[in-house]
Formats: C-alpha cells, sequence, structure tokens
C-alpha cells in the first residue's frame, strides 16, 4: 500500500490513545504484540485495560503473544466514506482469534480479498504508519 | 415485582416523513408527541415524564428537548442505546409509573439523518470514539455495516446459511411495505434483486441492509387504570429485558447476541411462551440482525435460522409474521427505529393495520438492537397484549 510508506500522508484514522492504554502501543512499536493475564484469577483479556473484569483486580501481567492466529471472521469491505479508507477499497476487516484465544479487530493485508477465508493461519506484521503509531495487521502465514 | 399488566402503551403515532430537510429533529419529535397525546386522547399538559434519545441529540439532550416543549416533568430518561432505546424506554417508563415516579410518559424520537447526509453505515472508522476499545478498532476502518457482515459471514461458515435465505428477509419486508402507504420503498422486489445488487460489505448486498431516512415518532405509556378511560384499546405492557453485548474481553462468541438474555428475561416476566407470540417486531438494521435475533430469542434452534425465515413464514399472512410495516429494510430508517417497532405492534394489537393486519394479533413482541452486533450492541425485548 503505497500510500501507508509516506508517513506525512497518511490520512487513515489514527487511534486516540489512552494513557492506560500506551504500553500496548509503545510495545506495538517494537513490533511486540501482548495480550493481558490477571496474576490473581488468571483471566487473559483484550484490549489491555487497568484492572481485570473478572475480579477487578490491578496485579496484571503483560503476556507477549506468537503473532499467530486464524481468521475468526471478516468482511470485504467495498464501501466507506473516511477519509483514507475510500480510497483504498476494498480492504479486509477481520476478526482474528489468537492462538493465545483471544480476538482482536484487525485488517487482512498483503494477499487478495478473494484469497481470504474463515480458518484461515494468519501471522501479526507491524505496520509503522506514522512515527508515533504503529498498527499491527495480519497477512497469511508462510 | 411484577411490572405485568400494570401500566401500557397507549397513544402512539409515526411522523409520516421520510425526507424532511426544513424541519429540525425536535420539530419532527414535537408532532409525533401531538399526535400521540391526540391518539390516547391526552394533552400536553398530562404529561410529566419524558424519555428519549438521539443521534443528533447532545449528550444531555433530554434536557434541550424539555426546554423545546417547555417541559418541567417528575420524571426523566435519557438513556441511549442505540436503536434498541425506545424499547427499553417502554420498560423504564413502566417501572417509573409503577413506582409513581410519573404517571404519563411521553417517549419520543426524531432524526434529519437522511436530509443532512450523515454516512451512518458506511462512515465509521473516523474521528475518535471517546470509548477506549475505539482505539483498537477504528484505525482498520470498521463501518457499521461491516460489523453486522462479520456476523453473517461468521453464520455462514458455522451453519451453512446462504445469501439466498437472508433475502428472502428482504423480499418479506418489501411485500410487507408494499401494504404500507408510509413506506419509502414500495415496489416488490425478488430474492435474485437482492442477489444481485452490489456487496456492499461482503456477504451484504445492498438490498440487504437498511435504508437511510428521516423520520420519528411518539409513544405515550401510563397506568393500566388510567388506560382504562382512554380513545384507544390499551396494549398492556407484559414483560421487558434489557442487556448489552461486546467484545467480552477477547472471549466473544458472536453469534451469540443480546437477545438471548433480554428475550429470556422477557418471556419469564410477561410469563408467556413462544407459541402465544401472535406476530413480532424485530429490528431489521440488516437481514442477518432478523435471523440472528430470532435465533437467540429462541424462535428457532441456533443455526436454523436460515430454514426458519424461509418459505414465506415471516409473512403477515405466514405462520410467524414479522416487520409487518416494511422494518427499516424498506419502510423507515432514521438511525434508530426502535420507536417504530412498537408503533407498529400497538396498531397491529389494536387491529388497525388494515390489509396487513395480522388475524387475532393478541401478543405481539418488540426486540430493538442497538449499536453493531459484530462489535458493541444493547437488546431490548418487550412483550405486548390488548388483554
Amino acid at each position: 500500500m503505497p500510500e501507508e510508506k509516506d508517513k506525512k500522508r497518511y490520512a487513515k484514522p489514527l487511534p486516540h490513545i489512552d494513557e492506560e492504554m500506551r504500553p500496548w502501543w509503545e510495545a506495538a512499536q517494537r513490533h511486540e504484540l501482548y495480550i493481558q493475564k490477571c496474576r490473581d484469577c488468571g483471566d487473559l483479556r483484550f484490549h489491555p485495560r487497568a484492572l481485570c473484569p473478572s475480579c477487578l483486580s490491578s496485579n496484571t501481567e503483560w503476556v507477549r503473544c506468537s503473532g499467530r492466529g486464524k481468521i475468526y471472521t471478516f468482511t470485504v469491505t467495498n464501501q466507506n466514506a473516511t477519509a483514507g479508507f475510500r480510497d483504498s477499497l476494498p480492504y479486509v476487516l477481520a476478526w482474528v482469534e489468537l492462538e493465545e484465544g483471544l480476538k482482536l479487530m484487525s485488517n487482512i493485508i498483503d494477499c487478495q480479498p478473494s484469497q481470504v477465508r474463515i480458518d484461515l493461519p494468519v501471522e501479526a506484521v507491524f505496520e509503522d504508519v506514522t512515527p508515533d503509531v504503529t498498527l499491527v495487521k495480519f497477512r497469511p502465514a508462510a | 415485582m411484577s411490572l405485568s399488566r400494570k401500566t401500557a402503551v397507549v397513544g402512539v403515532y409515526e411522523h409520516p416523513t421520510r425526507f424532511a430537510p426544513d424541519k429540525s429533529m425536535f420539530q419532527i419529535m414535537a408532532e409525533s408527541i401531538r399526535g400521540a397525546l391526540d391518539d390516547c386522547g391526552l394533552t400536553i399538559k398530562d404529561v410529566d415524564g419524558i424519555l428519549s434519545a438521539g443521534i443528533g441529540m447532545s449528550p444531555m439532550g433530554i434536557i434541550g428537548l424539555c426546554d423545546y416543549l417547555n417541559l418541567t416533568p417528575n420524571f426523566m430518561d435519557g438513556t441511549n442505546i442505540g436503536g434498541a432505546s425506545f424499547v427499553a424506554h417502554v420498560a423504564h417508563a413502566a417501572a417509573a409509573i409503577n413506582a409513581g415516579l410519573c404517571e404519563v410518559a411521553v417517549i419520543t424520537y426524531g432524526s434529519t439523518i437522511a436530509s443532512t447526509r450523515f454516512a451512518i453505515g458506511t462512515g465509521g472508522g473516523a474521528g475518535g470514539g471517546g470509548d477506549p476499545c475505539h482505539q483498537f478498532e477504528f484505525p482498520y476502518g470498521p463501518t457499521g455495516i461491516g460489523a453486522y457482515a462479520m456476523v453473517a459471514q461468521r453464520h455462514m461458515h458455522e451453519y451453512g446459511t446462504t445469501s439466498e435465505q437472508l433475502a428472502e428477509i428482504a423480499v418479506t419486508m418489501r411485500l410487507h411495505a408494499s401494504m404500507n402507504p408510509a413506506a419509502k420503498y414500495r415496489d416488490l422486489i425478488t430474492v435474485e434483486d437482492v442477489l444481485a445488487s452490489r456487496i456492499v460489505s461482503s456477504p451484504l448486498h445492498l438490498l440487504d441492509c437498511c435504508m437511510v431516512s428521516d423520520g420519528g415518532g411518539a409513544l405515550v405509556v401510563t397506568s393500566a387504570e388510567r388506560a382504562r378511560d382512554l380513545k384507544k384499546r390499551p396494549a398492556y405492557v407484559l414483560g421487558a429485558g434489557e442487556t448489552a453485548r461486546h467484545a467480552a474481553r477477547g472471549q466473544r462468541d458472536f453469534l451469540e447476541i443480546a437477545a438471548h438474555q433480554s428475550g429470556r428475561l422477557a418471556f419469564e416476566r410477561a410469563g408467556v411462551s413462544h407459541k402465544d407470540i401472535d406476530m413480532a417486531m424485530i429490528y431489521d438494521s440488516f437481514t442477518i440482525t432478523v435471523l440472528t435475533t430470532l435465533e437467540n430469542l429462541g424462535f428457532c434452534k441456533r443455526g436454523e435460522g436460515g430454514a426458519f425465515v424461509s418459505g414465506g413464514r415471516l409473512r403477515y399472512d405466514g405462520e410467524f409474521p414479522i416487520n409487518t410495516d416494511g422494518g427499516g429494510l424498506s419502510s423507515n430508517h432514521p438511525g434508530m427505529r426502535g420507536i417504530f417497532l412498537v408503533i407498529e405492534a400497538v396498531k397491529q394489537l389494536r387491529g388497525e393495520c388494515g390489509p396487513r393486519q395480522v388475524k387475532d394479533c393478541q401478543i405481539a413482541l418488540c426486540h430493538g438492537t442497538g449499536g453493531e452486533l459484530g462489535t458493541r450492541h444493547s437488546g431490548a425485548t418487550l412483550i405486548l397484549s390488548n388483554q
């Protein structure tokens, strides 16, 4: 995607990063993907948050993910009026199920939309879209 | 404490407009309130409770609405859980009236979303949502349609549900709209027409999606006792339920939706069973919304929705009539349409629906969905009876 290599012209929406979530985004800049695990009840969670929603404990462990997973579901988006996206249609939006068992929203890239199917094995790709923001996307596993 | 049959929806009004560049949303609401009060024979002086939510309203818009109407109510509820809001508002009004917080509650919605060209289903991913979850989603371009499309894709994968089966829902809604003079789209369509329409977000075609219109409506709710002296036959509140489903910390089963819980609560509280329901108003933002809602409410088993919606079962004269007004797919969808679910259900219970009237309609169910099945959503179920 040529326009994404040109950082100054990145037109898609950027995340409004909460301070609470900053460690996760900083890890993404290091090209590392994390989920969280509650040290008290053991429950896993994504997106990251300060408290375990199952027991409200603040005692949190960051667990680094392999970046491998499979497509849980997806859609080939042919229409989106939002700046940036309207110039990169069609694109694939997906919920990816990580090997660690949690689902996260992302894009499936580096393949034709017609190749995408549910259960397709995928691997994380870290896209440095601006000097401050790296997005975690996925591509078909090698 | 049971709320069953202690309150009733006594007045309803659906604003006839589908495109109103000359009106404000509060004007549409106020005209709708006037209509609903006329419908039951009450006046604005009788109103001491107000409930509303809107897409264009500010976070404290309920106060602005009081200002517009010069109301100083004893009860206010600005609960905004998306399109399901107004179904939930009926339960909230019933509880408030039963608790003595107010006597006559008005619920209203109005929107000029079409004339102001707001890209509600095909925007998305723009700007900054205020919720922490948005930063992990908006950069990837989730549209409203895309979120529902991902549920459809998963349903097809798990159960072999087909685009033809989803299309049957759109075809039936259009048949009903053809019998509703106020509906926006009234020309009959076929399954082939739906499949031939462009794919907006796979696997959903254009005709799997609701329209964007302007519009609004209002409901009047009061005690069963006061309802007896009013102009029209009351639609008694038998039971209701509401809840939310979301990403569930990354552990969501996306085919289990809010209706599963809100429906169970509504049936338990109403003391009726599925076979007692004569017709249903099921929020039809998309064809897949209807299919998964019917499964989750328990009208068919999970995975059997495709077969259930086929063969004309959902027609006004079929085994299980739904959305006799034509729904959001063909009648109107001004951003949120929960209020129209209740309006049409009440008209059916009164026998006011003319050619699209369901025979012997005594108990009706409404289910509203707000937000997006494929990210976060609310569900509100309401069961009404004319007895």
